[in-house]
């Protein structure tokens, strides 16, 4: 089962320019953004940028989900042979599992920030950091 | 000024970015003989756990899921220490608008769903995508429908640190009579059984179970804190 639309060299590489472009629209919004909530979304793309970049490193042609399910396996006997011939059309479970833990870390960091963003808000009633005085060095 | 210094700065970072990532051939396999295929093979065969991400993050980085877990409860705890500022009153909430009967209602129907869709989710976790985080997420959202959709609904601190703090130890307990039984911390010490079955892979459904009810209570004590949070 070949995916005629991959065959264009350039659109192979569709998924690593489409998370390059998020990863640098995270750092703009960090980087130039005035509102506190907005350099947060901005860490939160950043942050979906990268998985997306790990995923699609770990991505194989037409390969199928890591998972040894009963449709997949089909009353084959497992045998050595038979896993490592059903384990060559399957994409890399590692950059998986690694996102996996990525997005939780993301999501504690994001609950962090955006906690201590409404602890600053009761405490200078703006979220502009042009008018927080004790962000400034 | 700035906008145009940022600008040049991400453009040259991006350039960069991209040459390096356009040597690596897409869809390709370019790690030979790399991890991958030890993971792919030893899990069905050792384990006899189909999905072999589960087996990634339960077993062999078993260790790092239980930091992980512990970046969790530490985020959960800065938050509420973070935003505590007095004991808030019933009523006294970030929802100030009362819903409508249609949605107390509907979300009153969809709760016991949402819940029996993320118990599935995190109990079936070593046999189809999904485990303890995903399904400790969809719990929480659960609990979120019934605090948004109910102005007076009210979630017990203390039940939810008990299930967290059970589940904690269960994770970690688990990983001391690995210790004492095969010499490694988080080792699988139980039958591991059929491939395919519910009961498989030893102690990677336990751990997941404890893993999804921690998420479900620390993310359900999160979304009350934030709602509750008093200005």
């Amino acid at each position: 089962m070949e995916f005629k639309l991959f065959d264009l060299s350039i659109v192979e590489y569709a998924f690593f320019v489409t998370s390059v472009l998020i990863i640098l629209i995270g750092l703009y919004a960090a980087l130039v953004k005035k509102t506190l909530i907005k350099i947060v979304i901005g860490l939160s793309i950043l942050d979906a940028g990268i998985n997306l970049l790990l995923i699609s490193i770990g991505y194989l042609k037409a390969g199928t989900a890591p998972i040894f399910s009963p449709a997949l396996v089909k009353n084959m006997p497992l045998t050595l042979e038979n896993i490592k011939k059903l384990s060559e059309g399957m994409v890399d479970p590692v950059p998986q599992a690694l996102v996996l833990t990525a997005i939780v870390i993301g999501f504690g960091v994001t609950a962090v920030a955006l906690s201590l963003v409404i602890r600053l808000y009761r405490h200078h009633h703006t979220l502009n950091i042009d008018e927080i005085k004790n962000l400034k060095w | 000024m700035k906008k145009i210094l940022v600008l040049s700065l991400l453009a040259v970072f991006g350039v960069y970015l991209a040459e390096v990532l356009f040597k690596i051939d897409f869809g390709h396999q370019f790690f030979l003989n790399g991890v991958k295929d030890f993971y792919l093979t030893a899990s069905p065969d050792k384990l006899k756990v189909a999905n072999v991400v589960t087996s990634i993050v339960v077993n062999f980085r078993g260790f790092d899921t239980l930091g992980e877990v512990t970046v969790l409860f530490l985020a959960t705890t800065a938050m509420s220490s973070i935003l505590y500022k007095g004991r808030h009153k019933l009523g006294e909430r970030a929802v100030l608008f009362s819903s409508s009967r249609i949605v107390m209602t509907g979300s009153k129907l969809l709760f016991p769903a949402i819940i029996l869709l993320g118990v599935y989710v995190f109990v079936h976790g070593h046999l189809t995508p999904g485990g303890g985080f995903q399904g400790g997420v969809i719990i929480a959202t659960g609990f979120l429908l019934m605090l948004l959709s109910y102005q007076d609904y009210q979630v017990s601190h203390v039940v939810l640190s008990v299930v967290e703090s059970l589940a904690g130890i269960t994770f970690a307990s688990i990983g001391l009579i690995g210790l004492l039984n095969g010499g490694t911390f988080l080792h699988n010490f139980l039958h591991t059984g059929v491939l395919n079955n519910l009961l498989s892979g030893g102690v990677i459904p336990i751990i997941y179970i404890a893993v999804g009810f921690k998420v479900g209570a620390e993310l359900t004590g999160l979304i009350y804190t934030a709602l509750n949070e008093k200005d």
